[in-house]
């Protein structure tokens, strides 16, 4: 009968390691919770504003929400940040459910499907709580406004721009995006597809557009496929942080430096030694920590009623100075962060431990 | 008139009733609830136990029909697949001008028909474990959905399209009422009719089974379709959930529907299991990872918790007193 122990055993095991998760996580949320509900009275802040990322292991996504929680912490409030394992919209369905639950007063979400999200963001919103939507948009009918990082026009210009260059003016090229339905990235290929239409670029040839869907293994694999089907191909942009890092590593593994040049949206410290290799000679990208921190300034602006989200309302977003809500390119409202910035050998040493 | 005990009944045992895999989830599922409602003040509010089930009911669809095959010693992997290609053809059919409610119709009988595949090509070719079998079709649906929609989503259905995965009955959700309904259909099946007692037998002893007369290979083919049947039914569901779809919804359902299923008690080598602890099994698990989003853990917490939960069940059933020996018994 020494099989008898073993089963309580196991269950208090069980129940003990269920136990301990929460203890260890439970001591800090819920002390959080505690004092978030004290302060509940003090006008302004005091409130709960909760972040949604597209996916977790992405250091572009955790600087995001670094910026979001410390913006937040600034104005006196009480930040929650969640982030799916998998890039999947079910799954912010389901975080969006339970912050309907916790009553937070204002969710910005970077949204893993533009259309998927609107049935359970119009119940939030339905319950009181303001949306928005910060780097990947939803649809116009699920949020407020939408916190873009750069015009997607600029943005599309700028790669082709640099892709013309670092193919001396000719031959074939082709895109690693992230997931086929993150609303950013398609922004910027449609605008990119728009300006290769110039005569400018009329020697340029976009073969593929693959997707790496955000993750590592797969943003590498699609670049070993372009790679072995595209003998004659020049250059690769990536318009994803991740598919740069990934695309770039393959390119030197494969000593093909000389060969094929990356450009697109790269993380300055992701980035730092492919750009002194010369894999890639120049990148862009924007500050994600301010991308954070303007969607918790826009965010708290709504929530407070200074703005409501529509073309033309201003507010002061902190450090980041006076925005203002323009009209963005799917019929709803956007707040622009500001212009793509350039990343190169000459200036990469500076960023690369900042972001 | 002497009276004789009949060999190989139980007399009730009072320990031996309370210390069954269903009283122990049950037990399980207060802790959670107490837990839960520990760790964060918004869990006990009317909404949370309708609101809770949302995340999980979609899949507990399948648990039921994943709970037959389970019990004949089989697996089927390829059931989230089966939801992605049912989805992706409603929505492409509705697109292409079908009616709704007919657009609804062809996602199940797509399920249908997956399922019957799976169970055709078993009960065909009887010595390719279903494992490889379904691990094939798993594939091939899942690349005919991505063929067919590429890297797009379909969507904008009609407004009642909502209702189905949003809308409630007075206090109540369509979906919970719709499982409850399922729910019950399948443990009537399971327990008091004399199909469900064959598949008990299937699942312990095959080959007596056959020589009894029992017709295994329709019983197999019937469960595979069913679970097809009910992917259809979790496809209309998801769908609706989501207001549009693509081919790259419903991955990793059948793992955590398999997951639900073991947690209840059903063994995957097959010969017990009892479905009300299969449907508590859900909502065990459900309500778990409910109550640790509610207090924000992170996703990849949520994810060692419940394979912990997981492992530990299964452990814990099979090291019973007297486990192995009772299998044959067990499932009443």
């Amino acid at each position: 009968m020494k099989r008898k122990p073993l089963a309580r055993a196991l269950c208090t095991v069980m129940a003990i390691s269920v136990l301990f998760t929460a203890c260890s996580t439970g001591g800090t949320t819920s002390s959080g919770a505690a004092s978030g509900a004290a302060s509940q009275a003090a006008a302004g802040g005091g409130k709960k504003y909760a972040i949604i990322v597209k996916n977790t292991g992405n250091p572009y996504n955790e600087k995001e929400a670094q910026g979001f929680q410390d913006a937040v912490k600034a104005l006196g409030s009480e930040a929650i940040v969640k982030a799916p394992d998998q890039p999947t919209a079910e799954a912010q369905i389901a975080m969006v459910e339970e912050l309907i639950a916790q009553k937070v007063d204002g969710i910005a979400i970077a949204g893993n499907d533009v259309d998927a999200l609107q049935p359970v963001l119009t119940k939030a919103m339905g319950k009181g709580i303001h949306v928005i939507s910060l780097d990947s948009s939803v649809n116009k009918d699920s949020r407020e406004t939408h916190v873009n990082q750069a015009d997607p026009i600029a943005i599309g210009k700028t790669l082709v721009e640099a892709a013309f260059d670092m193919m001396g003016g000719s031959g074939e090229f082709a895109i690693l995006s992230a997931t086929s339905q993150a609303a950013n990235q398609n922004a910027w290929i449609a605008q990119m597809q728009t300006t290769l239409k110039d005569s400018k670029y009329k020697d340029m040839k976009l073969v593929k557009v693959a997707y790496g869907d955000d993750l590592r293994d797969k943003s590498t694999t699609e670049t070993e496929g372009l790679i072995k089907s595209y003998p004659n191909l020049k250059c690769i942009v990536s318009p994803t942080t991740v598919g740069i890092a990934a695309a770039s590593k393959v390119i030197v593994d494969k000593n093909l430096t000389d060969k094929i040049k990356i450009t697109g949206l790269g993380l300055p410290s992701e980035m730092a030694d492919y750009i002194d290799k010369g894999v890639c000679p120049y990148m862009y990208l924007w500050n994600p920590i301010y991308v954070g921190s303007l969607g918790a300034y826009t965010l708290d602006s709504i929530v407070n009623g200074k703005i409501t989200g529509k073309e033309g309302d201003t507010f002061k977003a902190g450090d980041l100075g006076e925005k203002k809500v323009t009209k963005a390119g799917d019929g709803g409202t956007e707040v622009l962060l500001g212009e793509p910035f350039k990343f190169d050998k000459a200036n990469i040493g500076e960023w690369k431990s900042v972001y | 008139m002497e009276t004789r005990k009949i060999e190989g009944t139980k007399t009730f045992n009072a320990r031996s009733f309370f210390f069954q895999w269903e009283w122990l989830l049950i037990a399980l599922f207060i802790i959670i609830n107490i837990f839960n409602s520990g760790i964060s003040p918004y869990y006990l509010q009317l909404d949370t136990f309708t609101d809770a089930p949302m995340s999980f009911l979609d899949k507990a669809f399948m648990v039921m029909p994943m709970a037959f095959v389970l019990l004949l010693g089989e697996i089927d992997i390829s059931v989230g697949s089966t939801v992605a290609l049912s989805s992706v053809l409603m929505a492409i059919s509705y697109n292409a001008g079908l009616p709704m409610s007919l657009a609804i119709v062809l996602c199940l009988l797509v399920g249908t028909a997956c399922g019957l595949i799976n169970g055709l090509l078993l009960a065909k070719f009887k010595e390719l474990p279903s494992m490889i079998v379904t691990l094939a079709t798993m594939t091939i649906y899942r690349g005919i959905a991505l063929i067919i929609l590429k890297d797009q989503a379909s969507g904008g259905f009609p407004k009642w399209f909502n209702f189905l995965g949003w809308g409630y009955v007075g206090p109540i959700p369509l979906m919970m009422i719709m499982f409850i309904i399922f729910a019950v259909a399948f443990g009537i099946l399971l327990h008091k009719t004399s199909f469900g007692r064959q598949l008990y037998g299937m699942g312990n002893n095959l080959k007596a089974c056959q020589y009894s007369g029992i017709k295994t290979s329709r019983n197999k083919i019937l469960v595979y379709t069913m679970l097809g049947l009910m992917a259809g039914v979790t496809a209309v569901f998801l769908t609706s959930r989501m207001g549009s779809t693509r081919p790259n919804v419903a991955s990793g359902y059948e793992l955590e529907v398999i997951a639900m299923a073991v947690l209840g008690g059903f063994s995957t080598s097959g010969g017990k299991g009892n479905m009300v602890g299969a449907i508590i099994a859900a909502f065990v698990i459900g309500f778990l990872r409910y109550g640790l989003g509610l207090i924000n853990v992170s996703s990849q917490v949520i994810l060692i918790v419940v394979g912990l939960l997981l492992i530990g069940s299964v452990l814990a059933a099979n090291f019973k007193p007297g486990g192995k020996k009772k299998s044959a018994q067990k499932g009443t």
